[in-house]
């Protein structure tokens, strides 16, 4: 089973300074090298700030173009990963040793397998 | 051998009840998915009523449905082209040790018991809880969406929908149908528990609704409560919860008088109480005991057994049960069992004592549970402070929806002096 782990953090004022960024990346590094020593890691990549967000509907060939996320929330998605994993309980094991679970939360998502 | 039609609905409903349950989970564990288990088994009910008055009744029917649903969760996954991994699993699942059985032997014995791992799969805490409720009571316990429906107050489409999208997650996110891991078991077995309480309590505190429907929660509680006994045999938490329900359901007949109102436990007639359940729950604590690990459902079966023991209202022995509320209270820090505490410091130390605590508790998150202002007209009206009790007993009835305990407060209420 593959599974989406969607990673949110709390909404801050500002972004992360350079060198907040740098004290994040150990736990990050090794969160993927764990995941990498499991045969769990597929994919994975942080997403840029809400601030850069565009919303693009085109309902009844309308195409209206908007700044800003589809929602607004508390919590916003920072980046994914897409793991391999037995079952549910393979998976959740993974996003509780996620940094994020510890100060935001880690949504899991089966991927659907269209199979062929 | 030929055999009428009724004969073959008959043997059909033994099957039905005997193995439904172990058939169900070997399948479901097998392609991690209730449904199509159970639409197999449905199948295979039904072509055994078609083909037995036919063709004669197999020389062991549990096996001949076993199999027969299984090749029918076969069938389907080929026409739905499902991984190879399941349909092996599938055919795998054959009750192959069949041959070496003797003529005397339970069919079943030859289909793996994989019951454990359907009651942690019902009750897996990526499900929210009342559809872990539902679907243990549905597929575990047998209850139709109807009778489960009912006994929660809920219209039956929207009980047979939340069950279809609990089979759906379940299948969708690929929740396990195994006994978890060692470092995990004690947790998910704490989730397990607190289902089986939930539903014991639906049957038991009878807020509302049809009482038939609540005795039968109650025994399906308490037979789940022991399969999961039988089945992790060496957990305390179980044997204590499983104690506790036997004690509570040992007074089921006395806890309602003759015209349906309900009876404290001071006041119940003690020879009604069940003694064949309260024998079993004291073997239970005794054995849990031995395990050395105190837990929540220990400590309460511990104060329903301070209870039983006791052979009249007076003679209960209230220190004890308060010491067991303090140590409780220190493991579930809730308002409710600070509450509980409180009645039975009441009891232990004079009213006075009983009211201090009352006072103490957080009067605010307790504001809409009626017991709290029961317990607080009971103390004042130990007191003499008729006035305040007839208030708070007032206040009680006005947050309790059950009739019969309306009436019991009313009946309470009338009880206090008024002040001359």
């Amino acid at each position: 089973m593959k599974y989406m782990l969607l990673i949110y953090g709390p909404h801050q004022e500002r972004e992360p300074t350079p060198e907040e960024w740098a004290a994040t990346m150990p736990a990050w590094e090794a969160f993927g090298n764990e995941l990498r020593s499991r045969g769990a890691y597929i994919d994975a990549a942080p997403l840029a700030g809400p601030a850069s967000a565009t919303t693009v509907r085109a309902h009844d060939g309308n195409r209206v173009v908007t700044d800003g996320p589809f929602a607004e929330t508390k919590e916003w998605l920072g980046g994914y990963y897409i793991i391999e994993a037995p079952s549910l309980d393979g998976a959740i094991e993974a996003a509780a040793m996620c940094p994020a679970a510890s100060y935001g939360s880690v949504e899991i998502r089966p991927i659907v397998d269209l199979g062929g | 051998m030929s055999t009428s039609g009724a004969d073959a609905a008959e043997q059909v409903a033994r099957c039905f009840r005997d193995d439904a349950g172990r058939t169900v989970a070997a399948l479901a564990r097998a392609v991690g998915d209730i449904e199509l288990a159970e639409d197999a088994l449905q199948d295979a009910y039904l072509a055994a009523l078609e083909r037995w008055p036919r063709d004669g009744f197999p020389a062991r029917p549990p096996a001949w449905i076993f199999t027969a649903a299984r090749n029918r969760a076969i069938d389907r996954l080929r026409r739905e082209r499902a991984g190879r991994e399941k349909l092996a699993r599938l055919t795998a699942l054959a009750p192959t040790a069949y041959a070496q059985l003797g003529d005397g032997d339970d069919a079943m014995q030859a289909i793996p018991d994989d019951r454990l791992s359907l009651i942690f799969a019902c009750c897996h805490p990526a499900l929210g809880i009342e559809a872990r409720i539902a679907l243990t009571l549905r597929t575990l316990a047998g209850l139709t969406v109807e009778e489960i429906a009912d006994a929660f107050l809920v219209p039956h489409a929207t009980m047979a929908q939340r069950l279809v999208r609990v089979k759906r997650k379940i299948r969708e996110s690929a929740i396990p149908f195994d006994v978890p891991a060692a470092e995990r078991l004690s947790e998910r077995l704490d989730d397990v528990c607190t289902v089986l309480y939930l539903i014991f309590n639906q049957g038991y505190a009878a807020t509302a609704g049809d009482r038939l429907i609540r005795h039968e929660l109650c025994d399906e509680a308490v037979r789940l409560g022991r399969v999961l006994n039988a089945l992790v045999p060496q957990e305390p938490e179980v044997m204590g919860l499983l104690a506790l329900m036997l004690y509570h359901d040992s007074r089921r007949d006395a806890r309602v008088a003759a015209d349906g109102s309900m009876v404290t436990l001071g006041e119940q007639d003690r020879t009604r109480w069940h003694p064949g359940k309260i024998a079993e729950a004291n073997l239970l604590i005794a054995r849990a005991v031995h395990h050395g690990v105190v837990g929540p459902y220990q400590l309460q079966a511990a104060i329903a057994f301070t209870h039983s023991r006791a052979t009249s209202a007076n003679d209960v022995d209230w220190p004890v049960i308060a010491e067991l509320y303090d140590h409780l209270e220190k493991m579930v820090p809730t308002p409710i069992v600070a509450l509980n505490r409180a009645v039975a410091i009441g009891f232990a130390h004079g009213a006075q004592a009983g009211l201090a605590a009352l006072d103490a508790l957080p009067a605010e998150s307790l504001a809409d549970y009626h017991p709290y202002h029961v317990a607080r007209a009971d103390a004042l009206a130990r007191l003499g402070r008729s006035t305040e009790a007839r208030a708070a007993y007032e206040a009680a009835i006005a947050r309790t929806q059950n009739d019969a305990e309306r009436a019991h407060l009313r009946g309470k209420l009338r009880a206090v002096e008024p002040p001359v």
